[in-house]
């Protein structure tokens, strides 16, 4: 026990800023998204991530801001286990075939109003596995997207500041 | 070659059986008439080989019809035995009743090639959902990849346990947490599982087919998004199956990054994963502190090679990026604030009886089971079986630098935890030598394309185990066939398995401590 405190003392508070070295890359899609965030949202949301058909390197950097330094949730993002209780999809991957009734129905599930944001250039355009008889070739083949975020991967701080910016927060 | 490999090709040779292959370079190779594949198999398994890959190639383009490859390991010996197959002949004699580790890998040439693997026990599809047109063969030569596939009505039949007060609970595809999707169906008395099904493939996008034809320089990007998290060993392993097959070698001063980044992120894993081990045992403080230092690694891979996962950062024929001015210095002080750190952790993580109680006993995979199921990396040595593709295949630099696996016994999820922190340990001391050492000179050569024909075969140790490449260079000087074998398509078995007579509460332990790709397995 006292190892344990010991070395949460020592650590003390790692969160840090977002500083704005590293600016997202983001495409706004959808119209809706500003006023119905501000309306409906205040300021928690809760997440549902799917990946559909992702290299896993985008979750790495979405778990990654859930770690003590980025610390998500202090800007009221939270993610859940259910789709029912979501108000945002984050979606990775350029949807595969065999995902892509999955994603359908884990959307369907969501109650409205909902928001859809696309991660990494797979989500954006199918990335470097472009478009085939196994891929979609991007999120918004199958669902309204209202917001891409760009890179391969967006960095934690990119995919923070990328939802922050997409639903208008700072 | 040992003595072993080397008195069996004899002997094969001398019946007639097997002529050596010149076309395929970086092991051993040889052809055998389709009817022996699986003879020699027998043969092999005898002899105590490991099966590690199985796969086919549509060779229409040289004017052949199909062949199907094998690739063996004995201690440092690496054998592939390939079978032509006749035109318009699909069937072959299936391997899985002497290796059981070509179980799954059959069902997938079956279903993505539509080669039969005759005598195959089951041969429901694999990767291919019930939803795809039964005759669609993707890996085909005559199957256009950019078409869209209707979707049927399909049914896949999972193996069903019955009995009094026997239920079946349906996991996924998709889950709660940050991870990839994959469905999973225990059947389940009480708390107790009986069995557990998984279901993959939901991530399949393609990969092995979009390899062909892809310009090369495009295709080492293609192999480092195979599975992101050990995207650096993925893209060592593609550029060494490449070099073997084009006769290039890259500078010492390339080979020697390119295992600082192998080692790297082998360690940033492992931490991340130690800690989401703790987490899953609800020792929440553990998974902060470790991702705080998998975090800090991730930072100094950003300030130093450029990206945080250390993507794109090999090339064929050399790495493209060198060390900056303070390289040295920087992975030296980063490696001296994280090493007393870990230690702290680790000490916390082994004297916590409530951790302890949750991963001992927890998720046992048996070595006998293991060593028959041909597991790899942390999950194989925590299961007494020593296998490291940086001691069976010793590419340079680690003919220098040994590596010093630890093998454990026990298998439960405690092992697997304990080995990935000696192997935490181990990589420092190896990135530490290494840089010691680190000679001067070019980063990279100028890269050739391989002759038409020639193909490569590398195994690669990631951190989740041994990767395995090769690359076929097709008539026009494109990739003709690109055959990826994660780790994860040998050690999926290993988690159903280890499964049994665990209660269901402890799946997301068990499953956390193999923790394998998804999509490296689905491709
Ligand atoms: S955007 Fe890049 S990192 Fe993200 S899933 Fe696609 S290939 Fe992987």
């Amino acid at each position: 026990m006292l190892k344990i405190l010991y070395q949460i003392f020592r650590t003390g508070i790692v969160t840090e800023k977002l500083t704005p070295a590293e600016e997202a890359t983001v495409t706004i899609a959808g119209a809706n998204l500003e006023k119905e965030v501000e309306r409906r949202f205040k300021r928690s949301i809760a997440i549902r991530l799917v990946d559909s058909g992702s290299c896993n390197g985008c979750e790495v950097e979405i778990n990654a801001i859930n770690n003590p330094i980025y610390n998500c949730e202090r800007f009221g993002l939270s993610f859940t286990a259910s789709p029912r209780f979501a108000d945002m999809l984050l979606v990775t991957g350029p949807v595969s075939r065999n995902m892509e009734l999955a994603l359908k129905r884990t959307y369907e599930a969501m109650p409205s109003p909902k928001l859809v944001v696309a991660v990494g250039d797979c989500g954006y355009n199918g990335g470097i596995f472009g478009c085939s008889y196994a891929s979609l070739g991007g999120v918004g083949k199958l669902l309204p997207v209202d917001a891409y975020i760009h890179g391969c991967p967006p960095s934690p701080s990119q995919v923070l500041n990328g939802i922050l910016k997409a639903i208008k927060k700072i | 070659m040992n003595e072993k490999i080397t008195n069996l090709l004899m002997y094969l040779i001398s019946k007639n059986a097997v002529t050596m292959d010149g076309s395929i370079n970086g092991a051993v190779a040889c052809s055998v008439r389709s009817t022996l594949f699986a003879q020699v198999a027998k043969l092999l398994k005898g002899a105590d080989f490991r099966l590690v890959a199985e796969w086919a190639a549509d060779e229409t383009f040289f004017d052949r019809g199909f062949a199907i490859y094998a690739a063996y390991n004995h201690e440092t010996d690496y054998l592939i035995v390939k079978s032509e197959l006749h035109f318009a002949d699909s069937a072959f004699p299936t391997i899985t009743k002497h290796f059981p580790s070509a179980y799954l890998l059959e069902r997938k040439i079956e279903s993505l090639m539509g080669l039969n693997p005759a005598g195959h026990p089951d041969l429901r599809p694999w990767i291919k959902h019930e939803d795809w047109p039964e005759d669609a063969y993707p890996l085909r030569k005559s199957f256009d990849a950019n078409i869209k596939l209707p979707r049927t009505d399909g049914k896949y039949k999972w193996i069903k346990a019955e009995g009094e007060g026997v239920f079946e609970i349906p996991v996924g595809p998709v889950h709660a947490g940050i991870i990839e999707p994959g469905h999973f169906r225990f059947q389940a008395v009480g708390e107790d599982i009986i069995n557990l099904e998984a279901r993959l493939g939901y991530v399949h996008k393609g990969i092995e087919k979009r390899f062909e034809g892809m310009p090369w320089q495009d295709a080492v990007k293609l192999a480092g998004r195979v599975s992101g998290d050990s995207t650096v060993a993925h893209t060592a392993a593609f550029c060494i199956a490449a070099e073997e097959a084009s006769g290039c070698t890259p500078p010492e001063r390339a080979q020697f990054l390119r295992a600082i980044m192998i080692e790297r992120e082998r360690i940033a894993n492992h931490l991340g994963d130690i800690g989401a081990i703790c987490n899953d045992t609800a020792f929440a403080l553990l998974n902060c502190q470790f991702s705080i230092l998998k975090e800090k690694m991730l930072r100094t891979n950003q300030a130093i090679f450029g990206h945080r996962l250390m993507m794109d950062k090999i090339i064929p024929c050399g790495v493209s990026v060198d060390l900056p001015a303070n390289g040295k210095e920087a992975i030296l002080k980063e490696i001296e604030e994280i090493v007393p750190e870990f230690e702290r952790l680790v000490r916390i993580y082994e004297d916590n009886p409530s951790v302890e109680d949750r991963v001992y006993g927890t998720g046992v995979l048996k070595p006998e089971i293991a060593k028959e199921l041909g597991v790899l990396g942390f999950v194989a040595r925590a299961s007494g079986q020593a296998t490291d593709a940086r001691k069976q295949r010793p590419y340079p630099p680690y003919d220098r630098f040994i590596s010093d696996i630890s093998v454990l016994s026990s298998g439960d999820v405690h092992a697997r935890a304990w080995v990935r922190i000696e192997e935490v340990r181990d990589s420092i001391r190896l990135i530490k030598e290494m840089l010691r050492e680190l000679p001067d000179g070019p980063i990279s050569l100028e890269w050739k394309k391989p002759l038409p024909g020639q193909s490569g075969f590398s195994a690669v140790e990631g951190w989740r185990g041994e990767i395995v490449y090769w690359v076929q260079c097709g008539p026009d000087g494109g990739i003709n066939r690109c055959m990826v074998r994660d780790p994860s398509s040998m050690n999926w078995p290993a988690v159903e398995l280890s499964i049994r007579g665990n209660i269901v509460p402890d799946f997301p332990l068990c499953n956390k401590s193999f923790n394998q790709s998804y999509s490296g397995h689905d491709l």
